[in-house]
């Protein structure tokens, strides 16, 4: 899979960096979504065909792709392009920009391409309607099967330029796809685009696969298989399909993340009835035991400074979340709300855990900040767990089982998203029924 | 209206009230014999359980959470471990299971505890740990795959499999 590497030549031409009046807050949530024009990008007509791609429609189908990117945040209100008024070509020279005020929009994107010796040129320019200003300018030159990505380059440019944050579309997400009766699951490694597109399975589903995480370059998967039936945590290497298991342990090794430097995989291993948290460090092959107690220790997350580890155990008696040093010292229970709470993740920010909190048959997913305190329960459902962060720290991926009936009919487990603010719940949309998963982060940082 | 009326009146109330006192105990009896087959959250019936042999259940149940054998399943792992004595050359594995309840993560560790309990059980009883392996399966094998107390008693459970 050579797709996750591939260079893009960026010509920064003009970045306005002078305060604008265009600005959206996306601290709270958003009942004013900002109304944005995507015009359709002008394609040369000096374009040459390449492969099958249909270069006349792309201009068309990269602006498509931004609008569904940014309708998908609950930020924005992309509007119809059936109300536009001008020829892409000709706005993105210069818009009219009392025209395009007109139809109620705020800002405009407008962009052409070309074709060219099997290269694809890209040049988009967003505009404020309202200050009638260009606020940026951007061109990228890159292999045109990437026409794609483009569009959620541009997108997470935009974003960034209108929230003051790093955007989070040129992202995959990596996941277990699910197919089969509830109780005979086949499940495969599955990854795709942040917007369910370009799916490709990793693993032919001939065993048991669970819990895949990226690495922090995105080149590197940890999960846990079943293989020949010895439950324990491998390295994949998405490029080249190499697997390896991680360590040599005498038993079932299990619910891995990578720490935030890649050079170690945190995981529980289980022996005689007890789980503890482990670490292997992947270049010396040295393993550390992190926790060493009589209770069930897992779900290990390492906060992005690598100091510190959020973990449940059942030392207390239920499932809880506890924060520790990354040596192993200095053990602290944050949860003591009603309920039990597991799987923490820390926010790539630093400042939230994510959760999973189970209360009186009902799951919940929240954040807290990392001491514990200040909880939200952000969606509660009958059965959903394992959160997963966007780059940004502003959207969190999990999944959702339903309720089965007698022979398990009415089964589904689908990928939901949601923002921390509590709003813009959505379902993800994937091939197959999926679960399990983990966003990279920004592919083209 | 004369004390003969009154009479009348109050026992006609009272069939009335034996009638839905009845008509309550019997419908509690009911839910109960639904319900009969979980005792304080543990299964305790025998529709998904197999056996090892004539008399040997293969399985044991577990309350929501816990790893903790009954008196229950402290007899059925004693037949299992009079089974294996008589059969030396034969090993198991023990799986583990949790029900759908819980987090992925922690089903697995609970599922290898469960596992576990059982497989020391089976060692007290003189049989070797060579010859019992452990695997957990967390949530991922449901025996019943429903959503329903029933179903999740059921799949509570760890299951000795013969190896060879």
């Amino acid at each position: 899979m050579r797709i996750l590497t591939f260079i893009f030549i960026i010509n920064l031409f003009v970045i306005n960096k002078s305060h604008s009046l265009i600005e959206i807050d996306i601290t709270r949530g958003n009942l004013d979504p900002l109304p944005i024009a995507v015009s359709p990008l002008h394609v040369d007509i000096k374009s040459e065909q390449y492969k099958d791609l249909k270069t006349k429609d792309l201009g068309n189908k990269i602006s498509e792709i931004i609008e569904v990117n940014f309708k998908n945040t609950g930020l924005f209100n992309p509007l119809k392009k059936d109300a536009f008024v001008q020829k892409p070509d000709i706005a993105h020279l210069k818009p009219r920009f009392e025209d395009w005020r007109l139809i109620k929009a705020q800002a405009l994107v407008t962009g052409k391409l070309i074709i060219k010796d099997e290269k694809l040129k890209v040049e988009f320019r967003l505009w404020d309607l309202t200050a009638a200003k260009e606020m940026t300018a951007l061109a990228f030159t890159t292999t045109p099967s990437n026409w794609r990505r483009v569009a959620h380059i541009i997108s997470d440019k935009i974003y960034e330029r209108l929230t003051g944050e790093e955007g989070y579309f040129d992202t995959r997400i990596i996941y277990v796809a699910e197919s089969g009766p509830k109780n005979q699951r086949v499940k495969k490694l599955a990854i795709m685009d942040q917007d369910g597109f370009n799916t490709k399975y990793l693993t032919l589903g001939n065993e048991l696969v669970l819990t895949p995480r990226f690495n922090p370059t995105n080149q590197m998967v940890t999960y846990m298989s079943y293989f020949r039936n010895m439950p324990r945590v491998y390295l994949l290497d998405i490029e080249t399909g190499t697997q390896d298991i991680v360590g040599n342990f005498p038993g079932m090794t299990f619910a891995p993340r990578f720490s935030p430097d890649g050079k170690k995989i945190i995981m529980s291993f289980a022996k005689d009835g007890n789980s503890d948290i482990y670490t292997m460090n992947l270049e010396s092959r040295l393993v550390e035991r992190i926790t060493d107690h009589s209770s069930i220790d897992t779900s290990p997350s390492f906060s992005p400074d690598g100091k510190f580890i959020a973990f449940n155990s059942d030392r207390s008696g239920l499932q809880q979340i506890y924060v520790m040093r990354s040596d192993g010292s200095n053990v602290k229970r944050i949860t003591f709300g009603k309920g039990i709470y597991g799987t923490p993740v820390w926010s790539p920010r630093g400042d939230l855990i994510a959760f999973t909190k189970m209360h009186k048959g009902r799951f919940y997913i929240g954040v807290m900040r990392t001491d514990g305190k200040g909880e939200r329960l952000l969606t509660e459902n009958y059965y959903q767990e394992a959160p997963s962060w966007s780059p940004n720290g502003r959207v969190l991926v999990f999944y959702r089982e339903t309720k089965a009936g007698e022979k398990g009919e009415g089964f589904s487990a689908k990928l939901w998203s949601i923002d921390i603010t509590g709003y813009n719940e959505r379902k993800l949309s994937t091939k197959t029924d999926a679960s399990d998963p983990s966003w990279s982060s920004l592919l083209s940082k | 209206m004369n004390l003969g009326e009154k009479m009348t009146i109050k026992t006609n109330l009272k069939n009335i009230l034996l009638v839905i006192f009845a008509t309550l105990i019997l419908s509690a009896c009911s839910t109960a014999k639904k319900s009969a087959d979980i005792e304080g959250d543990v299964y305790t019936g025998k529709e998904t359980v197999e056996y090892l042999a004539a008399g040997v259940p293969d399985r044991v149940f577990f309350a929501t959470n816990k790893s903790s054998l009954t008196s229950a399943s402290r007899a059925t792992l004693r037949k299992q471990a009079n089974f294996l004595r008589k059969n030396k050359s034969l090993n198991v594995t023990i799986e583990g299971h949790a029900d759908e309840r819980g987090t992925r993560e922690y089903n697995l560790a609970l599922g290898e505890r469960r596992a576990n309990a059982a497989r020391d059980y089976l060692m007290t009883y003189g049989i070797s740990g060579k010859r019992i392996s452990v695997i957990s399966y967390g949530k991922e094998k449901p025996v019943n795959p429903k959503s329903s107390p029933v179903a999740w008693s059921q799949n509570r459970r760890s299951v000795t499999v013969k190896v060879n």
